[in-house]
């Protein structure tokens, strides 16, 4: 499987959101301004980056040569909790200016089940360093591309009449099944 | 409060899928059938009210600065042991279910109830609490998981309901098909809420 046909079945085809079903917490809770869900989609774009590079060691060099498969849950969330961590601390140190901008969004990438699934999607797939890589940063991206879609929808959606048992949660999900059908167009891009 | 309120809770006032929406990931993906909600809902009601246990049994024990670290120690050590005796009896249902069996670590209902619940409350109402939210989210599953499957497949739990030569419509069994059902049910919920008042 070549780098681009990974990209476009990660961004469009099998959106993490809009047809995985990943990391759908996030997306409901920061989807109400543009500016925040785009600073939470730079945020996971780097962490899942990262999480799959580590988590590829440990199962390469740890986990398989010792037979310990079993221990891949528990170990991936322990790494990917640390992680996060460590770039908070890193960022605080390196960068404030974008420590300012994503620190907020990093404790909740912990419990972002998009990071844990990928990390063991990548590892089910078969992918080595660089494709697993690349295949954590176009679904992290895709994540991004639907959690703006849906921001900019919902600030229109503030200016409209809902019913009143919609609001809030049921129109969000009713946008969403709305966003997915449309998203299913672009299934006939890759055989 | 009494011990059957503990339990009744999460069934109803506070059913971590209906009026609270959390764990929305599971409970999107796996829908598609009303077997694989009743499954999906046992296996995260045996990890619920296990980590409610141990949590409640080890609050004095783990420092207050760590605790989520821990509680996720205890939660994904049952996930581990739900994922290996699932592999073993369930075969089928465990492919079907594929990823989302480890991804119960991060279902935000069981950290949150640790949190919320075990770590301030002693043994027995936590594990009410536990086995009464875990109903609360499997019942849920279950009733979402029928809607698709009967809509989408003309079944419920592989029962044919309706005749062979009827019509179904394929959306309800895929994505788009679970987040309109579960929009639609989160308003019917609302709606009975406020009818109730």
């Amino acid at each position: 499987m070549d780098y681009i046909t990974i990209i476009i079945v990660a961004l469009f085809v099998n959106n993490v959101v809009l047809a995985q079903f990943l990391g759908i917490c996030p997306f409901l809770g920061v989807s109400g301004k543009l500016s925040t869900s785009m600073g939470m989609g730079f945020a996971v774009i780097f962490v899942m980056a990262l999480a799959n590079f580590a988590t590829y060691f440990i199962n390469q060099y740890l986990l398989i040569p010792y037979q310990i498969e079993f221990m891949r849950t528990i170990s991936f969330i322990l790494i990917i909790a640390a992680l996060v961590q460590v770039v908070e601390i890193v960022l605080k140190k390196v960068s404030p200016p974008l420590y300012q901008a994503l620190g907020i969004y990093l404790p909740l990438i912990t419990t972002n089940c998009a990071v844990l699934g990928t990390a063991l999607l990548a590892i089910k797939k078969d992918y080595n360093l660089l494709q697993s890589v690349v295949y954590a940063s176009s679904t992290a991206a895709g994540f991004m591309l639907a959690l703006v879609i849906m921001a900019g929808i919902r600030e229109q959606l503030e200016l409209v009449n809902i019913p009143k048992g919609m609001k809030g949660f049921p129109i969000s999900f009713i946008l969403a099944g709305l966003l997915s059908l449309a998203f299913m167009g672009f299934a006939g891009l890759v055989k | 409060m009494k011990n059957s309120s503990y339990f009744l809770n999460g069934l109803w006032k506070e059913n971590p899928t209906l009026v609270i929406v959390l764990g929305t990931c599971p409970t999107l993906a796996v829908t598609t059938a009303a077997i694989n909600g009743l499954g999906m809902g046992a296996a995260t009601t045996f990890v619920l009210v296990f980590s409610n246990l141990f949590v409640a049994l080890l609050k004095n024990f783990i420092p207050d600065k760590v605790r989520i670290a821990g509680f996720i120690i205890i939660i994904a050590t049952f996930v581990t042991i739900v994922d290996l005796i699932m592999k073993a009896y369930t075969p089928a249902l465990y492919e079907t279910l594929g990823i989302f069996i480890p991804l119960i670590v991060v279902n935000c209902i069981i950290l949150g109830r640790a949190e919320a619940f075990a770590q301030r409350n002693k043994i027995f109402p936590s594990i009410l609490d536990g086995l009464g939210m875990g109903l609360g989210f499997t019942l849920a599953l279950t009733l979402m998981g029928s809607f698709r499957e009967l809509l989408g497949n003309g079944s419920i739990f592989n029962i044919k309901i309706l005749s062979a030569n009827a019509k179904t419509i394929l959306l309800f069994i895929m994505p788009p098909g679970a987040f309109l059902t579960y929009g639609y049910m989160v308003a019917i919920s609302n709606y009975i809420k406020s009818q109730l008042k």
